[in-house]
């Protein structure tokens, strides 16, 4: 902490990164990133995909990989191996017995080995260091055109579809029943959270990425009995997270993705403990009267 | 024409199954099932588990498409009767998940979504259509609730009144008799003679025969194919019953456990 503050005041503790080109870029990347992963994170929780998150982003590794050697935007790449992960994750369920969770640990580390022995093998300049734990403050600009796309599509998919999805996490029958195509809204929500996967893949990198899909969701459902709220919330704290802990990982010299989950989780923390109506130490009760 | 649905039936039958089969990837659930359920009609789907009631269900609503014979809701055809929200489920409490973060409101407004337009932005008539609807399961002061500080008979209102803010003409009702309160069924049995007179069709799956006894008009038995249908007291007798039981006593299979030839099978 010493090192942290110092002779520093607050003041330019805040202001003096804001100096350096790169940690703007940092701080907007991560800031951005943090929003898109915490609306989405919403959907997660609720619809109960947290191991599908961890499998989706793991998978999309040997999709980074190849769109690099190919000289194709690494997006691209991330999205083929997420979605097709999940196809196969259905398929392997559908034609044998072994049960879901299990189906699912074994597709996603098959394709996160198949991307570390990719790198291992493809001559490039891909630091493996920077896929698996990201690195927000050297990312490229070209990554962060690319980031901001992927932010901009994510962000319009889920607003437009936000009451569809909504409903397809609370009732896919009722959903079902009045016309709307399920199937389509399932294979959306993947599709996004493939593209959210990569995002988050620049700022905490694939092992951690999870971390960004779940906890600001988790954390604003025990903060509120309202969809539209916890949304804003989620954004919020993930947003809040993302960018302390860029500020952390600035002055203390720690790794950033690392940082920005443990504010997170911190903020979670607190949540657990404190959360008016459902915290351990609640202060109202759930009655709701 | 009734302003209360979306669409008058064209013909006087709200449900018609012909011949209907439908198998599970060579797995029979339903095979040559066949009935007539004339609008404004409330009708008991009595049968074990695993009899083909969720089956059916799904077939009416479109979920499976029958390998042979042919359904029709409102003298159309079942897509046809998706699109014009004239089915609507209301599902068993423990089909729901309670924590999620949505009010009676908010639930109520799910009925409407086939409605809106694409953005699902609700327009004063959907307003009007949920305000009215809570209003006769009598849910108005609770509508700022979350969903999960409901009582079970509280939180079956609220789909039953998702169902009327849908306008749909057939009502399909999964064990609606389950862990709810004595207010709420009543509630619900003066809420089904108004919906009988609207002109809808309830369809009410259920193991629980006393409640059949009580509610229903009409009545199918049904064991993988349709055994009988018809007014409940001709059809419930103890032969009907005891067919559509696999041999028990009815008495004893009034509760969710399934026969012994239904384990043993």
């Amino acid at each position: 902490m010493n090192e942290m503050f110092g002779s520093l005041t607050p003041f330019t503790w805040l202001v003096e990164p804001l100096s350096h080109e790169f940690m703007r870029r940092a701080l907007m990347v991560s800031a951005l990133v943090g929003g898109v992963c915490g609306l989405l994170s919403c959907y997660m929780t609720l619809k109960g995909w947290a191991l599908m998150g961890d499998a989706v982003s793991h998978a999309v590794m040997p999709g980074v990989v190849v769109a690099y050697a190919l000289g194709l935007p690494f997006s691209i790449g991330a999205f083929v191996f997420g979605v097709g992960s999940v196809a196969l994750i259905g398929f392997v369920k559908q034609k044998s017995r072994i049960k879901e969770d299990t189906v699912i640990g074994l597709v996603f580390t098959g394709f996160f080995a198949l991307g570390l022995v990719l790198v291992s093998k493809i001559k490039s300049n891909i630091d493996l260091m920077h896929i698996l734990f990201g690195s927000p403050l050297g990312i490229s600009s070209s990554d962060v055109q690319q980031t901001l796309i992927i932010s901009g599509i994510v962000i319009t998919t889920l607003l437009l579809f936000r009451r569809d999805l909504m409903l397809y996490c609370f009732d896919a029958t009722h959903a079902r029943s009045i016309g709307i195509n399920t199937g389509v809204l399932h294979y959306l929500l993947l599709s996004v959270l493939s593209l959210a996967a990569v995002a988050g893949l620049q700022t905490v990198g694939i092992i951690l990425v999870v971390a960004m899909l779940i906890t600001p969701g988790a954390t604003a459902y025990l903060l509120t009995d309202r969809f539209d709220r916890m949304t804003y919330l989620a954004i919020f704290s993930s947003a809040i997270s993302s960018i302390v802990g860029v500020y952390i990982s600035y002055w203390s010299d720690i790794e950033t993705g690392g940082s920005i989950v443990l504010v997170q989780t911190g903020i979670f923390l607190l949540a657990f403990l404190f959360a008016p109506r459902y915290g351990i130490f609640k202060t109202q009760g759930t009655n709701h009267f | 024409m009734n302003p209360l649905m979306s669409k008058p039936s064209k013909s006087s039958l709200g449900i018609e199954a012909h011949e209907v089969c439908v198998d599970y990837n060579g797995t029979v659930a339903l095979y040559d099932a066949s009935l007539q359920l004339k609008a404004g009609s409330i009708c008991g789907l009595v049968g074990m588990n695993g009899a083909g009631k969720s089956t059916f269900f799904k077939a009416l609503m479109g979920f499976v498409r029958p390998s042979r014979g042919s359904i029709r809701i409102n003298g159309s055809t079942v897509h046809k009767a998706q699109k014009d929200q004239a089915v609507a489920y209301v599902p068993q409490n423990e089909g729901i998940d309670c924590s999620f973060p949505v009010s009676v409101w908010d639930v109520v407004m799910m009925g409407r979504y086939g409605s809106m337009n694409f953005l699902r932005v609700p327009r004063e008539s959907d307003r009007k259509a949920v305000w009215h609807a809570l209003e006769r399961v009598d849910l108005l002061d609770l509508r700022n609730r979350p969903i999960g500080a409901l009582s079970g008979g509280q939180r079956k209102r609220a789909f039953l009144a998702r169902a009327i803010a849908q306008r749909a003409s057939i009502l399909l009702l999964d064990e609606p008799f389950s862990g709810v309160d004595v207010r709420t069924e009543k509630l619900m049995s003066q809420l089904f003679i108004q919906f009988r007179k609207e002109g809808r069709t309830i369809l009410i799956s259920t193991h629980d025969l006393s409640h059949v006894r009580d509610f229903c008009d009409l009545v199918v038995l049904i064991n993988k194919t349709v055994l009988a249908y018809g007014e409940t007291s001709e059809i419930f007798t103890d032969e009907n019953l005891s067919k559509t039981f696999g041999g028990m006593p009815p008495n004893v299979l009034s509760g969710p456990t399934p026969s012994i030839e239904e384990f043993l099978e």
